[in-house]
């Protein structure tokens, strides 16, 4: 050997220091943004969306369920148009009725438009109880578009028509896509003025919590210091208190006579109360991480406001994670609506929401006799199960590298 | 030559990892050979593929890799009747029992973080005790003596407690040295040494390597050493492997290759190299090895060093794959044009 | 590890005062006196209302006095003499109320934690060493599913079910003739009969949450180096595996377990109303709507102490299994 021996201890670690293809990609990349000019920010900006877009197209199941969430919420929406009756009305004749059977072949084996057989109540001689058989010599063909009870679109435009519907008074012939409740109140109709409630209440209670949760986690990650200790503290207290009995004993102090809206805001702001300590965990992981990057000490360099630095350079570069952090939060809020209203504490009839309507099913003995007082349940189901896959394939888009 | 000598014959071996962005030829084609007792270094750069010829060796390619092709011969000494026994080791199952008593007692490896390579919830002494008394059949108390007498014989301070102490407890060199305990314990004739010191600092380093100089004294075990530090390979090796994408490009003992190396890359490894004595003035810029390494989906046609290398000749390196020619014996190299260009 | 576990039960201290605020908060809530909704409740059930009795509550609970003086002799109460209060609905003290559905509470939890372990861990394992296998595939949309369905209405599909097809109905702990009794043999038979149904509901949802934590624990730990050491070493692929990565990456789990308990006791809140189990979740729903205050606000910080304690717990377990947190003292 005579490679001097000196020399040979010494690590030489120039071989290790050959960049690697990927490295060198990712140092292109960031020179171009930062020799961008400024006008070309927003295209940047845009461009970053384009990929979230590209990466969540791929996830299949999270495409499917954002176009079931839309369909969801559009129905809602305009519920008092997707709803063939007023969700209060009582037919008196239909009480626990089963959903109404659509057929396209008749008794004769013919195709034909979709219809209805005309529905005829009997009693059974043994258990008294209705039971409700087809005549199968009328039919009712389902209509689009047609006329039936007024309402006032959103409470302000005096309308009556109806996406679908048959051409027979209500009360002697209705139709029931997922049956009718002992009452004899449609339940299709009920679920899509229910889903108002449920439905915006996760929406309004997120972005509750999406508001505390910014504030008080981009003050603790952007301070630091004494500030965050105490904030984070106080985070910390209000995860040890466990949720449901909180939720339970806050909304049940809720004055009974107080009016649905208000009822209505009162259970949000109570279901965001513990919801904001997980946000404010995600906004102020980011800001730690955000605080020492280049770019956001270059912006307070050239004398940018606090505001400005935090609105402008440091919220938009964490919007999308926000954005899937929210998605995820949803269900949680809409199950909580849903749990409180079932058991009596949330909201209460006359308000409708998905909660509300479960109630229905609390009792099994009438769960078993009319299972179809369950539908409100799928409808929280496929809504829950619907955010949770958007909101994974969100999280994949925002941040390709998480798992 | 002397057949017996030989231990272990890697022959055109190929591993292949097979990812959805397509196929990684890690190795592709390399031969060497070990003799007992001897240290073989293989060299070359991250990537190249001489990680994963060592755990070709050992059977322990992760998935998706997969040895596609060659052949590991290992001729497992005899027992004191001189007669030794020929396997081939790609043709087992790596879950078989026969693989598995070879490995870890016969054939063993070292790797490269002596911190993460040890678990962090067993003590020292379960982890290497459970080598012990998996090969060897003996009891608790004979694994638990047996385990302080091999930390004492790796250098050890205080064996007998830190028998007892967690991977956390102890430094990187005495990681590394606990590691070494582990994988001489069954008394190997090969070791594989993967990078054992390119995570530690210097000083440690120069021990952990004059341990392993004084351990194959004594226990006269072949050792494959692995690494991308030239160093390493001069006071470590007799002979050299140098490997460039998953190919051997040039093998010798370390004389011929420190100073006859003949492929392009091996001269070029050897100018990266830093030198004490350099006067600042006139100290060139190290030279670096230019381009980049490939990309390992898409490896170049023909050589695959040619898109870096100085002495590239159209038409030739990148067209045809260049045969490994033997310039003198026992020294070989990987190139088309080494006679013109020295 | 005394120190930490010294430095740990201070830290305690503080969060369990403020606590025991808010459940005092939420005594407070109703509108109106306490007292005189318990003459008026006293009325309404027809009792004679003794003067005598309502004056001696108002002086043991310092009613009609400053909030702090109240908060200081119903904390005080609790702490000293382990008086909880007077319950208004059952006209019996708090204290004799909670301790029987406490402890239920407690043991169906816990069977229920212990069961989904059972489940969860082979399942998590085999999935994690099957990666994008077909049984994978099954397993973790099960789990999917399986997470992201409502306790609640779980709760309410199995009792459909067992109603619609054997007619069953499966709510409750105890047959009737059991309820109230005294603690008898065939009275834990009767339990463990009635058991099963709710330890499945509630198991469920948690089972599928570790089916996925075990998965990604043990995928995580799978590819360290110290698990292909192992390897190296000539082990078998199934005992490494247990050995190794399953070692590592369970040891976040049981150390969770006093949190996890916790969350489970509080959680099932809402499966025990469906259930009607004799559990501390339907009377604190009785409780909370007919305003019988000392009750709920017992129940609220019972069940906040024990999270408390359920994090204390898990965050000495979790030093004891790693050493590495261990040693730090």
């Amino acid at each position: 050997m005579t490679i001097p021996e000196t020399d040979a201890i010494g690590p030489s670690d120039d071989l290790d220091e050959a960049p690697r293809p990927g490295e060198v990609a990712q140092e292109l990349i960031e020179t171009e943004t930062m020799e961008l000019p400024e006008e070309e920010e927003q295209l940047y900006v845009a461009g970053q969306w384009q990929l979230m877009w590209w990466k969540f197209r791929k996830h299949k199941l999270a495409v499917v369920s954002a176009l079931v969430l839309i369909l969801l919420y559009v129905v809602a929406i305009f519920a008092e148009v997707v709803a063939p009756y007023d969700p209060s009305t009582y037919f008196i004749r239909y009480k626990m009725a089963p959903p109404t059977p659509i057929r396209i072949i008749d008794a004769e084996g013919q195709l034909r438009w979709p219809f209805v057989y005309q529905r005829v109540r009997d009693r059974d001689p043994d258990t008294l109880r209705d039971i409700y058989t087809e005549d199968r010599s009328i039919r009712h063909p389902i209509r689009f578009f047609v006329r039936g009870a007024p309402y006032r679109l959103w409470g302000i435009w005096e309308m009556d028509l109806h996406l679908f519907g048959l051409d027979a008074e209500p009360q002697e012939q209705a139709i029931f896509l997922f049956g009718a409740d002992r009452m004899g109140r449609d339940i299709f109709s009920r679920l899509c003025y229910g889903g108002r409630i449920s439905l915006s209440i996760g929406l309004i209670g997120v972005l509750l919590s999406l508001i505390l949760g910014i504030f008080l986690g981009g003050v603790s990650g952007y301070y630091g210091g004494r500030i965050d200790t105490v904030i984070q503290r106080v985070i910390e207290f209000i995860r040890t208190i466990p949720a449901i009995p909180l939720w339970m004993a806050l909304s049940a102090a809720l004055p009974a006579d107080w009016p649905i809206v208000r009822v209505y805001f009162g259970i949000t702001i109570i279901l965001s109360l513990i919801g904001w300590t997980g946000m404010a965990r995600v906004v102020r992981g980011r800001f730690l991480s955000l605080r020492e990057e280049d770019f956001v000490l270059a912006a307070r360099l050239s004398g940018s406001g606090e505001i400005r630095i935090i609105m402008r350079h440091m919220v938009p570069s964490f919007l999308s994670h926000i954005i899937a952090s929210l998605t995820i939060a949803i269900p949680g809020t809409i199950l909580g609506e849903t749990g409180l209203s079932f058991i009596g504490l949330g909201l209460r009839a006359p308000a409708i929401s998905w909660g509300v309507l479960l109630q229905e099913a609390q009792n099994v003995r009438s769960l078993a006799q009319a299972p179809w007082v369950f539908w409100p349940a799928a409808a929280v189901v496929l809504t829950v199960f619907a955010f949770n896959f958007v909101g994974d394939g969100l999280r994949d888009a925002a941040d390709p590298y998480a798992r | 030559m002397d057949n017996r000598d030989l231990l272990v014959e890697v022959k055109d071996l190929k591993t292949y990892f097979y990812l959805d962005e397509g196929v990684v030829q890690a190795v592709d084609g390399a031969a060497f050979d070990i003799r007992r007792g001897e240290t073989l270094g293989v060299v070359g750069e991250s990537g190249c593929g001489k990680s994963v010829t060592a755990r070709s060796i050992m059977r322990i390619v992760a998935r998706p890799g997969r040895i596609v092709g060659g052949q590991i011969l290992y001729h497992r000494p005899g027992n004191g009747n001189g007669r030794q026994q020929t396997i081939d080791l790609t043709s087992l199952n790596p879950q078989s029992y026969e693989m598995r008593t070879i490995r870890g007692a016969e054939i063993s490896m070292i790797f490269q973080e002596p911190m993460t390579s040890l678990s962090p919830v067993h003590t020292i002494g379960d982890q290497i005790g459970e080598v012990i008394r998996l090969h060897q059949g003996v009891d608790k108390d004979e694994s638990r003596q047996k385990t302080i007498d091999m930390l004492d014989f790796v250098g050890m301070p205080l064996p007998d407690r830190t028998i007892d102490q967690y991977a956390h407890q102890l430094s990187g060199g005495m990681r590394q040295r606990a590691m070494i305990a582990m994988a001489l314990s069954c008394h190997p004739s090969l070791l594989i040494a993967d990078e054992p010191t390119t995570a530690l600092d210097v000083t440690t380093e120069a021990q952990i390597l004059r341990l392993m100089h004084r351990l194959q004294d004594e226990l006269g075990m072949a050792i494959l050493f692995i690494t991308h530090n030239l160093g390493v390979i001069a006071q470590m090796t007799e002979k050299v492997v140098v490997m460039y994408m998953g190919k051997v490009v040039e093998q010798g003992d370390v004389d011929t290759i420190f100073h006859g190396g003949m492929h392009p890359y091996t001269r070029a490894l050897l100018e990266s190299i830093p030198r004490l004595g350099q006067k600042t003035r006139d100290r060139r810029r190290l030279a670096a090895i230019r381009g980049m390494v490939p990309d390992p989906y898409a490896l170049p046609r023909g050589c695959a060093f040619h898109p870096r290398c100085s002495f590239m000749k159209p038409g030739l390196c990148d067209t045809t794959a260049p045969s490994m020619q033997e310039v003198e014996p026992g020294h070989k190299v990987r190139c088309a044009r080494y006679t013109e260009i020295w | 590890m005394i120190k930490y576990i010294l430095k740990r039960v201070l830290m305690m201290i503080p969060t369990l005062i403020v606590i025991s605020m808010i459940s005092f908060v939420v005594i407070q809530l109703p509108p109106g006196d306490y007292l005189t909704s318990y003459a008026a409740s006293l009325r309404q059930e027809g009792d004679r209302v003794d003067e005598a009795e309502l004056e001696m509550l108002a002086r043991r609970y310092g009613l009609g006095q400053p909030a702090y003086v109240q908060y200081y002799k119903w904390v005080s109460g609790i702490i000293l003499r382990g008086d909880w209060g007077q319950s208004m609905e059952w006209r019996r003290p708090v204290r004799d109320l909670l301790w029987e559905r406490m402890a239920l509470t407690v043991a169906i939890s816990s069977i229920s934690i212990i069961v989904s372990w059972f489940v969860a861990i082979p399942v998590g394992v085999f999935s994690a060493t099957h990666q994008y296998s077909v049984p994978d595939y099954l397993f973790s949309s099960l789990s999917f599913i399986g997470a992201g369905l409502p306790g609640f209405m779980i709760a309410l599909v199995v009792m459909w079910i067992a109603m619609r097809q054997f007619g069953l109905n499966v709510g409750g702990l105890f047959s009737p003739e059991f309820i109230g009794a005294p603690w008898s043999w065939p009275k834990v038979v009767d339990l463990l009969q009635h058991l099963w149904i709710p330890v499945v509901v509630i198991a469920l949802g948690s089972t599928a949450g570790s089916i996925r934590t075990t998965r990604a624990n043990v995928l995580d730990e799978m590819n360290k180096p110290y698990v292909e050491t192992a390897r190296a070493k000539g082990l078998k692929e199934r005992k490494l595996i247990w050995k190794y990565p399953v070692r590592v990456a369970m040891n976040p789990f049981f150390s969770t377990v006093g949190w996890t308990l916790a969350s489970l006791v509080s959680g099932q809140t809402l499966v025990a109303v469906v259930l009607s189990l004799q559990t501390i979740g339907p009377m604190m729903l009785r409780a909370l709507t007919s305003q019988d205050m000392y009750l709920a606000g017992s129940f609220l910080l019972l069940l906040s102490t024990l999270t408390v304690i359920g994090t204390l717990i898990s965050d000495i377990l979790l030093a004891w299994v790693d050493p590495r947190i261990r040693m730090e003292g």
